[in-house]
């Protein structure tokens, strides 16, 4: 033993033990293994968040100073520092804050009152800003020593040029609208629409430039027709290069000198530092997105592969878990070990996960899926865990090997990766072993217990056959034969239309869930709802409303406060405001006149509660710019060419403002054309004045009259809609029955239940199939046989008939007629109506409706039944019994008795049976006999002389109890063992007895019938080989079939004159212990499969034993072995085993699985689910037509499916009579026509499309 | 499926990832505002996508085709989730010469080779696909040295030896690359073949 062996043993015992461990304490270990993750993933709450968000660090502003460029020398708690925070800022933010207002307001204000007076105000505050300076002992500072100097716009921007700032001081307000010239401002007709007129027409998705001129967001700017508080803000925005405190502190308390805000709270403590990640842009993006999908398709390709287990779903999920938290427990450790990483984690997740691989975890689940289910569980998983070791193992090393070679390329990129990927390898390694295999041990335990019902839909959908009718099979040899694979040769696509395509079944879902239906409903609910909500006139703005007047900050709430109608401080004079022009704008209609009037209302002493507005300053208003998108900054000064990718910006505490404007500003600021425009319906009587006392309202309700109609439209539109769907309904129901769309007569009386249905729970329809219908055996049909043109079936009281396999004529009936039982007449009579020409029944062959016949006479002839004998008496199939009552007979040592043109002597049965059945009934039914032995008599058309010399009564005596058991046929000749042990070949043409041996005693429960030989298996386990000789003319072989329906040269006839003999040549007589069940011959060798659980490999020359395979733990039931020398076998146990007749090794064993070995999985499938469906007690039989198409027989039908996906195809109904009665053995023949024995009846299904190729 | 479609497929395979394998190249000098998504992906000649996507489509029916001829079907490895493994492995290579710093050429060319040779035994380990790996690499890298030398194409980097080193490496691994997606789907016409002639 090598060095490597002994490691190979020893790994694999541990991984043995490990999967017991891991099965063993499922719910343990799972937590355990969470608790590893959550532990190893603790220092990644340490990392900054995946985003390109922008990050904050906030400092005092009192002394503050820029911080040290260099990273050693940082003053404060470096811990909570950000390593960005290094260096001077881009730039920083200075913004003053302005809140103005109209107040008092009188009620006869237009809404463009609002913000107009407000915003002309700007011009003088950014004046002042300008102009500012610092007088100290150093000199004079102004602000362009310490503003942030820009220059040139980009050139993309040429349409924004007038309106940024293009030299000199980046400084931004609302001014920046007009150019800063006030005169324009005057001049202005329309503020809304030069405000935006550069707004995007689209969603916004980033900073429009009304947010940049602003410095606040849109809605807060209150720069609009809606504006109901009246109080307007806007900043000024100012970039700084340097700070400069002395100069900031002179230019903060000189504007709250000239503006002082009284009830300002906002506290002035922190500047603010905003770092900004680098920005991904689309070029960046593609390749990156690439890499992810690929990822999927990789994830998606692995999982698919997950096969065989309970919920695919979940295990891919796990899959896909392990190896997400093998990532994240890497980066984890790495963390924590010190290792901070600088990779971009988004761009090298999707190679890490590619590294890493899910290999493994598919191996394992493979390996563990296929361990023998017979198992139990724990050791499924150790075996498959063990099986896998040495590979997984391998695999690893392998794979850690070529990620250290990579660490020493000592590049620092791919060394950090490599170490990322080796911690992942590991970390990977361990959720594999312990969280992966632990939740693949729970799934195949739950797939132990749901086993077989999830994997045999039809059978599990129709209801369990009577379990007596079928109780005997596993007492013998069922006479199932498996049909070989390929005996059509039909392209797939034949099938096509037989096969449910995908996208019916996908339809057919979407009909069964409705799930169009829902959608539609959920989505117009949603609809209505978000139509509600967001509406001008709907839900939310009247929620704003309501909440505005409750507000305590709501205008309404606080009490008046008398404001002094000069806000400005009288002693400032050298504000250019304070010089007003004593003359308000000419307002030329009478209206102004009016409104004067009105103005001077309020002014005369009668202060409106209400009308006076207050500036409030809340918390909302300290940092305003965080309301901004966090886009704003960099966008801004991306128009500069100044980029903020992973630089900082500092914003500076706003400096508050507060304007009030009293009522005659606001008139002398008022353009002539607003007052046109706005008022143009403006009623000239005070009464009326009143109604729009709103002013605010007064735009709204001049565009709405344009929505009101759109709206009375719309809900015309709808009520005329809900009317057409209701009558329409109403019509519907009127007109249409209520079982519309259902089935109709004929298929409502099968129960939905009793159908067959696939996975869907969809049945497909019952086709138009009319099953060819055999008629003509009286009892049930115990074994069936066929080669390509015949077809031999016999039933239980051991009729054997021949049948035309292409048009269903009853070619011969063996025994035949008159040579039956003389003890009962029945069957005389019988033959003499067959005789005749039946004139009710036009039946093609007239041999067909003796059964019928038989049931038409029975009336009129009572007395005659009386004699029959009692049948099922003779039905022994209990076989151990009959074994032991045949056994003590006499062996006879003659080889064979060759009968030419003489009876058999069968004088030794025949006083046996008459001591059992003719003692009884003489009595009673003497004179019937006699009776009918002269008709029998009669009968001229007796062919063979030799039968009419020998006595009919001991000839057919010994059938009585002895019935057919096995059948096999080849060319002309059948070949049947029955029960009393006796071996019958038989002309199926002429129903001539060709041979026949009897001596053994023990009943044949298998044959085989291959070129000239037989094997027939017996019930004691022993096994003979004849071998068939002619004698005269065995070189004139005839051939028949005709070559244009198959090239393979059908078996040889044997012509009738020929002389058969049946040579006894070995004889093995203990092959097994138990009973033989199953017996195929193949390729020269012969296969037994026993009760007692082992199966024998025989040559079939010399019937020298080869191997004895032992492997089952159950009796074998069906045994398969074809030309290339496979064999498999299927055992009670349920498992497949799959051999290798060369070395007579075991291949592989299996349950219910389509193994990769091809062909031969597919054929061990479907043994498995005969297997299935036998063990669940419906019956049910199967064969396979071609490469892909299955029948199974259930109650009373016929299904058939497709192998590759497990569909059911269609179903077809055999009798409409006998629904009970299953079938129960399906023959497939060469022109797939499917032969089911149905109680006493054959069907021949032709399967349409096949039946159309081949003609 | 048809040797024309298969050809079809690759190519535009082919296609695909020289757009997006030459986007990854543009941003080694990417500019702080991208400029036009259409304009960079187009930015290089017209017509390189369309010669990456011949020789895919060549490469990829080669390498079945040799297969064949050799005698020895490839059977290492035989799944689409091992093709997507490999092309994801590709392109992070690409990633890696685009994105990682290198102190010098001859570390960059050692490590793409490695790489390279490590994505072949990872993915082929087949001695035919090795060999024309190798002659791919080499008469790619002739060819357009030949098309820098001629002026017909330049590189945007002036560094001419950087350019060099890793040519090479980048299409020994496009090669094995395109030759394992070939492979693959060559072996879906392999096994419609191979139904037919079980069901003949």
């Amino acid at each position: 033993m090598t060095l490597t062996e002994k490691l190979r043993e020893k790994i694999s015992r541990a991984f043995y033990n490990h999967g017991l461990l891991c099965a063993s304490y499922p719910i343990p270990i799972i937590l355990f293994t969470g608790l590893c993750i959550l532990a190893c993933c603790y220092p990644l709450l340490k990392l900054p968040l995946p985003g390109t968000g922008p990050v904050e660090y906030s400092t005092p502003v009192k002394d503050y100073s820029p911080p040290s460029s260099e990273p050693g020398h940082q003053q404060g708690d470096p811990s909570e520092r950000p390593d960005w925070y290094l260096g001077a800022p881009v730039a920083y933010i200075q913004q003053i804050l302005v809140k103005a207002t109209v107040s008092p307001w009188h009620k006869n204000f237009l809404a463009v009152d609002v913000f107009r007076s407000p915003l002309s105000r700007v011009f003088q505050l950014v004046e002042e800003i300008r102009n500012h300076a610092l007088r100290d002992s150093s000199g004079i500072r102004s602000l362009e020593e310490v503003c942030l100097q820009v220059t040139d716009l980009l050139p993309s921007l040429k349409k924004l040029r007038d309106l940024l700032p293009e030299h000199g001081c980046l400084l931004l307000s609302p001014g920046n609208f007009w150019q800063n010239d006030r005169e324009r401002f005057n001049s202005d007709p329309d503020i809304i629409k030069t405000i935006h007129q550069h707004e995007p027409k689209t969603l916004q998705t980033s900073a429009t430039l009304k947010d940049l001129l602003f410095g606040v967001p849109g809605k807060y700017s209150g720069v609009n027709l809606y504006n109901r508080k009246r109080v307007v803000s806007y900043t000024v925005t100012l970039a700084l290069q340097r700070y400069d405190s002395r100069f900031l502190t002179s230019l903060r308390s000189r504007l709250k000198l000239l503006h002082p805000s009284p009830n300002c709270t906002l506290r002035e403590e922190h500047v603010v530092h905003v770092h900004f990640k680098e920005e991904i842009g689309i070029a960046e993006l593609i390749p990156l997105v690439t890499t992810y999908i690929i990822l999927f398709a990789y994830i998606y390709f692995s999982t698919r592969k997950i096969d065989m287990v309970k919920s695919k779903w979940g295990l891919a999920l796990a899959a896909v878990v392990t190896v997400l938290s093998s990532l994240l427990m890497s980066v984890g450790l790495c963390t924590l070990f010190g290792l901070t990483p600088t990779l971009n984690g988004g761009e090298i997740f999707p190679y890490l996960v590619v590294v890493i691989g899910l290999e493994n975890v598919l191996v394992l689940t493979k390996s563990v899926v296929s361990t023998p289910v017979d198992l139990e569980v724990k050791l499924r998983i150790a075996q498959g865990l063990s099986s896998e070791s040495w590979s997984i193992m391998k695999n690893m090393a392998t794979e850690l090997g070529i990620i250290l070679i990579g660490y020493f390329t000592l590049v620092p990129a791919i060394q950090e990766f490599c170490l990322f990927a080796v911690v992942g390898l590991v970390s990977d390694f361990f959720l594999q072993m312990f969280f992966f295999t632990t939740v693949l041990s729970i799934d195949i335990r739950r797939m132990e217990l749901a086993d077989l019902n999830k994997r045999l839909p039809a059978e599990a959908c129709m209801p369990s056959a009577k379990p007596v009718s079928r109780s005997q099979t596993y007492e013998r040899q069922p006479a199932m034969r498996p049909a070989t694979p390929h005996t059509i040769t039909l392209q797939p696509s034949s099938f096509r239309n037989l096969r449910l395509p995908k996208r019916l079944r996908v339809i057919y879902f979407f009909a069964r869930t409705r799930l169009a239906q829902r959608l539609i409903m959920a989505g117009t609910v949603i609809w209505i709802g978000i139509l509600v909500y967001t509406d001008p006139a709907g839900l939310r703005t009247y929620l704003t409303s309501q909440v505005t007047e409750q507000s305590p900050l709501g205008e309404a709430g606080l009490p008046p406060m008398p404001v002094p109608g000069g806000v400005l401080p009288a002693g400032d004079a050298k504000l250019a405001l304070s010089v007003f022009p004593s003359e308000p704008v000419q307002l030329s209609e009478n209206q102004t006149q009016q409104q004067r009037e009105q103005k001077e209302g309020p002014s005369n002493g009668q202060p409106e509660p209400g009308t006076k507005a207050e500036v409030t300053w809340g918390g909302e208003d300290e940092e305003i710019w965080r309301k901004l998108s966090f886009r704003h900054w960099p966008s801004l000064f991306s128009y500069y060419n100044i980029t903020l990718a992973k630089r900082y910006i500092s914003i500076l505490p706003a400096i508050p403002v507060t304007l009030y404007l009293n009522p005659r500003e606001a008139l002398e600021v008022r353009h002539p054309q607003e007052a046109n425009r706005y008022h143009s319906f403006f009623p000239s009587s005070l009464g009326k004045l009143e109604a729009v006392d709103r002013p605010g309202e007064a735009l709204p309700k001049l565009q709405g009259h344009r929505d009101v109609t759109l709206y009375k439209v719309a809900a015309l539109g709808l009520a005329s809609g809900i009317l057409l769907v209701l009558l329409l309904f109403c019509l519907y129901r009127v007109f249409c029955p209520k079982n519309y769309g259902q089935n109709g007569l004929s298929h409502s009386r099968r129960k939905r239940g009793d159908l067959p249905c696939d996975d869907y729970g969809y049945s497909p329809p019952e086709t138009e199939i009319v099953p060819l219908v055999l008629r003509g055996h009286l009892m049930d049909i115990e074994c069936l046989a066929s080669d390509r043109m015949l077809l031999v079936s016999c039933c239980l009281v051991g009729q054997i008939r021949v049948w035309d396999a292409q048009t269903g004529d009853c070619l011969t009936v063996i025994p035949k007629q008159g040579l039956r039982r003389d003890s009962s007449g029945i069957f005389d009579y019988q033959e003499s109506w067959d005789q005749s020409p039946d004139p009710k029944n036009g039946l093609e062959d007239p041999f067909d409706n003796s059964h019928q016949l038989k049931r038409m006479l029975s009336p009129p002839q009572p007395p005659l039944f009386c004699d029959q004998p009692d049948l099922t008496s003779l039905i022994d199939t209990n076989f151990l019994e009959q074994a032991t009552v045949v056994a003590p007979e006499p062996r006879h040592r003659t080889v064979c008795s060759r009968h030419k043109d003489t009876g058999y002597n069968f004088g030794r049965l025949v006083e046996k049976v008459y001591e059992e059945t003719g003692s009884a009934r003489a009595l009673s039914c003497g004179t019937g006999e006699g009776g009918c032995s002269a008709r029998r008599k009669s009968l001229g058309d007796e062919p063979l002389a030799g039968f009419e010399k020998s006595s009919p009564v001991s000839a057919w005596a010994g059938d009585l109890e002895s019935s057919v058991w096995s059948l096999d046929l080849r060319g002309n000749l059948i070949v049947a063992g029955r029960s009393n042990g006796k071996l019958e070949v038989w002309d199926a043409i002429e129903g001539t007895l060709r041979c026949s041996d009897e001596e053994g005693q023990s009943g044949i429960t298998a044959l085989v019938f291959l070129n000239n030989r037989i094997v027939a298996a017996r019930l004691n386990g022993s096994l003979d080989f004849f071998s068939l000789e002619t004698h005269s003319s065995y070189n004139h072989l005839q051939f028949r079939g005709t070559p244009s329906r198959s090239s393979i040269p059908s078996s040889p006839m044997y012509s009738s004159n020929d002389l058969i003999m049946c040579q006894l040549t070995h004889t093995v007589p203990c092959a097994h212990q138990k009973p033989i069940t199953a017996l195929k011959a193949a390729a020269g060798r012969l296969v037994t499969g026993s009760q007692d659980h082992t199966l024998k490999v025989y040559r079939l020359e010399d019937s020298c034993c080869l191997f004895t395979l032992q492997g089952h733990s159950g009796a074998i039931t069906a045994v398969y072995i074809d030309q290339t020398m496979g064999l498999a076998s299927g055992g009670q146990d349920g498992a497949i085993c799959l051999w290798d007749v060369l070395t007579g090794s075991r291949v592989s064993h299996m349950y219910a699985h389509r193994g990769d070995d091809e062909g031969w999985g597919e054929q061990g499938w479907i043994w498995d689910r005969g297997w299935g469906s036998r063990d669940l007690g419906c019956g049910a039989s199967l064969g396979v037509i071609s490469d892909n198409l299955l029948v199974t027989g259930g109650q009373g039908c016929v299904s058939f499916w497709d192998i590759g996906y497990g569909d059911l195809l269609q179903t077809v109904y055999l009798g409409k009579s006998n629904e009970s009665q299953p079938a129960r053995q399906i023959l497939v023949l060469e022109n797939a026509a499917i032969v089911c024995n149905f109680g006493s009846e054959l069907s021949l299904v032709y399967v349409p499309s096949v039946l159309e190729k081949l003609d | 499926m048809n040797l024309v479609i298969r050809g079809i497929v690759l190519f535009f395979i082919g296609v695909l990832l020289a757009l997006v394998l030459n986007l990854l190249q543009i941003q080694r000098n990417v500019t702080l505002f991208p400029p036009d998504v259409i304009t960079s992906i187009f930015s290089s000649a017209w017509w390189v996508p369309p010669c990456c996507g011949t020789a895919s489509a060549v490469i990829g029916l080669l390498y079945p085709c040799m297969d064949r001829h050799l005698g020895e079907p490839h059977k290492f490895k035989r799944e689409w989730s091992s093709v997507m493994r490999c092309v994801a492995v590709f392109v992070g290579i690409n990633h890696a010469s685009a994105k990682v710093d290198f102190a010098n050429n001859i570390q960059l060319s050692l490590t793409l080779a490695a790489l390279s040779i490590g994505l072949w035994w990872t993915f082929d380990r087949s001695r035919s696909g090795f060999g024309l790996g190798i002659g791919i690499a080499f008469l790619a890298t002739l060819v357009s040295q030949l098309l820098v030398y001629n002026g017909v194409y330049q590189y945007t980097s002036p560094d001419f030896l950087y350019v060099r080193s890793w040519l090479p490496c980048i299409f020994f691994a496009g090669g094995i690359t395109v030759g394992n997606i070939g492979r693959q789907l060559a072996m879906y016409e392999c096994k419609v073949i191979a139904e037919k002639s079980h069901q003949d």
